[in-house]
């Protein structure tokens, strides 16, 4: 691919998600998980998703591939993808866009794997799901050469293998593989190396980082841990409480930190040369059971201002590609 | 990756074999089958034929077992229960797992309505004591096999749906489960390739329980009578018929017994092998030992 193609590329956006609401019910509770999220994403690019438990950051992922779970419920926006909203697709027609186009990595690689089969079986799986023509012979080696594209060695023996032979890293890019075999366009990523320890969640950040430049793939990482997030992606969206408070190119997020949180968020990373105590963020995420009037962060929030109580922040752009909700600017 | 059915087949069967306890099962079961299959060849005398000169004979080399209070031989008359005695469990798990399987996937796969109705139907028919259910029948129908088989089936066959609808509703909810969804698989290979394979272990286990539970409950509802009728022989018939020899001639009785508990017994002993041999995890192990 050359220069021009790859710049023209990428600025295509391959997938558009506006003002997306979901929520759970739960008799009189109405919890709004995602409340009017909107970002896109550009073709070949890597997105970061960042923020704390519960910032509503799998379910925006989940409400994209409407796999949301009883009794959570999509309420409103728009997701396009290639011109079709997603959101408008009858439930029975959503198969022809999951696996190829639109694939998902979990975070917890041994419960996301199916026990009863062999790791082969399960990536041959996704292959007969989008070429129903094909030989097995040849589903095979692809299989072996799907395994051998995400460095398990051995490919032969393992593909043979059952998920608990795995150890935890081997079973992160078994899952990889099985959602990279459809050949997808966009991966969503959630949280792919939080069940993992230091050293093979930066052997997987290369290997995911590696297949996206091979593949062309769109990917959106989600995680919580920012630093990681900021190494790896371009862009970067920081969420609470079911919205975004704050986008950026990964450069200008950390050198331009707008939205309080976001700075709290980067206080909290451990400063492995500084002697001060770790700042953290006080008080707990807020409950989402009613919509605040005002801005979700107010209440834990150092610079808050009478405005941030009663009226809630809208995005404005604050620098080049830099947007941020937060009344100081 | 796919290995040919055979050589799955014998890696299983391999596997069983590791197990000692699943290996003694699996043997005993196999010459108790063959008993019940082959019970005419094998027969030395007509069990229903009454010899008045050899009432209660001890065991010889002519009558291995002795003969009963009219003169019939025990060992021909154990062969002949036996097909009944292992036929009616195994037709009674048949039934269960046909009823259970399929009610108790579609209640908790697609829950809702589906789910309520089948909770409903099966919860009725557990509060009924089986032993009434049987009298009830019996009352109705006569005795009789069928009348055994109605009513275990009715007693088996909602525990079974219970269990696998449990199972179902607890692996709906695995990762592994949205994956195939997200990889765009269809609703019904979702529930056939990814929930039943992963309900077969304890499904397997509740089976091999229920059989040896139906071989007691057919002993004990002929033991009342309302199982099969004389002069055919079932060992929970025997077991009744010669109660009144219990003090005189307690062979007579401890026979069919001891019949009974070793079919049990071999029962138990295979279905543990059997949850090893399906539990991939377990493979691992086996092969350690």
């Amino acid at each position: 691919m050359n220069e021009q193609q790859l710049l023209s590329g990428k600025n295509e956006r391959i997938l558009e998600v506006s003002n997306l609401k979901t929520c759970f019910v739960q008799g009189k509770k109405t919890v709004w998980a995602v409340n009017g999220v909107s970002f896109y994403l550009k073709r070949g690019e890597m997105l970061g998703i960042v923020g704390e438990s519960g910032s509503g950051k799998s379910v925006t992922a989940r409400s994209i591939l409407r796999i949301v779970k009883s009794p959570g419920k999509i309420m409103d926006g728009e997701v396009i993808y290639e011109g079709v909203d997603l959101l408008k697709v009858p439930q029975r027609k959503m198969k022809k866009y999951r696996g190829n186009h639109l694939a998902m990595v979990f975070q917890e690689p041994l419960s996301a794997l199916n026990p009863s089969f062999t790791i082969g079986w399960q990536i041959e799986e996704s292959y007969k799901l989008h070429e129903k023509q094909s030989s097995h012979k040849k589903r095979r080696r692809q299989v072996i050469e799907m395994l051998e594209r995400v460095r398990i060695p051995d490919p032969e023996r393992r593909a043979r293998e059952y998920p608990h032979q795995f150890s935890g890293g081997m079973r992160q890019r078994a899952l990889i593989a099985t959602a990279l075999a459809c050949r997808p366009a966009v991966l969503f990523a959630d949280e792919p190396t939080t069940a993992l320890d230091v050293t093979v969640q930066a052997d997987i950040m290369d290997l995911l980082g590696e297949l996206q430049r091979d593949m062309n793939l769109s990917v959106v990482l989600i995680s919580h841990n920012l630093n990681l997030v900021a190494q790896r992606c371009e862009r970067i969206i920081v969420m609470y409480a079911g919205t975004i408070v704050e986008t950026a190119g990964s450069a200008e997020l950390l050198n331009h930190t707008c939205h309080p949180y976001t700075i709290g968020l980067l206080n909290s990373i451990p400063d492995i040369d500084s002697e001060a105590r770790l700042v953290a963020i006080p008080g707990d995420i807020a409950d989402l059971t009613d919509e605040p009037e005002g801005c979700a962060f107010a209440p834990r929030c150092g610079k808050a201002m009478d405005i941030c109580r009663k009226c809630r922040p809208q995005m404005r752009t604050v620098g080049q590609e830099h947007t941020c909700a937060c009344h100081l600017y | 990756m796919k290995e040919g059915f055979r050589s799955k087949l014998r890696r299983s069967f391999l596997l069983v074999l590791r197990s000692k306890k699943a290996c003694i099962g699996a043997v005993m079961l196999l010459l108790i089958f063959s008993a019940a299959l082959f019970s005419e060849q094998l027969m030395p005398y007509d069990p229903t034929k009454v010899v008045a000169k050899e009432l209660l004979a001890e065991p010889s080399a002519e009558h291995w077992f002795g003969t009963d209070n009219f003169g019939r031989d025990l060992f021909s008359r154990i062969l002949a229960g036996a097909r009944i005695s292992v036929g009616i469990p195994l037709l009674v798990v048949a039934i269960s797992l046909c009823v259970g399987i399929p009610l108790g996937l579609l209640a908790g796969f697609y829950g809702g309505k589906v789910d309520s109705i089948i909770v409903g139907v099966t919860n009725c028919l557990l509060c009924f004591p089986w032993i009434l259910t049987t009298l009830a029948l019996a009352t109705i129908m006569g005795g009789g096999t069928d009348v055994v088989l109605i009513a275990l089936g009715i007693g088996f066959a909602p525990e079974l749906t219970r269990l696998v609808r449990s199972i179902t509703l607890s692996i709906r909810e695995r990762e592994y489960v949205d994956a195939a969804v997200v990889a765009g698989e269809k609703k019904s290979s979702v529930l056939f390739r990814y929930i039943l394979p992963n309900t077969i272990a304890p499904v397997v286990i509740q089976a091999t329980l229920i059989m040896s539970k139906a071989v007691l409950e057919e002993a004990a509802i002929s033991y009342l009578g309302y199982g099969v009728q004389p002069p055919h022989a079932s060992w929970g018939l025997l077991l009744s018929d010669y109660s009144n020899y219990i003090w005189k001639h307690p062979l007579m009785c401890v026979i069919p017994g001891l019949a009974i508990m070793l079919l049990v017994l071999a029962i138990n002993f295979f279905g543990d092998g059997l949850r090893d041999m399906l539990d991939p995890r377990y493979k691992g192990k086996v092969n350690k030992q």
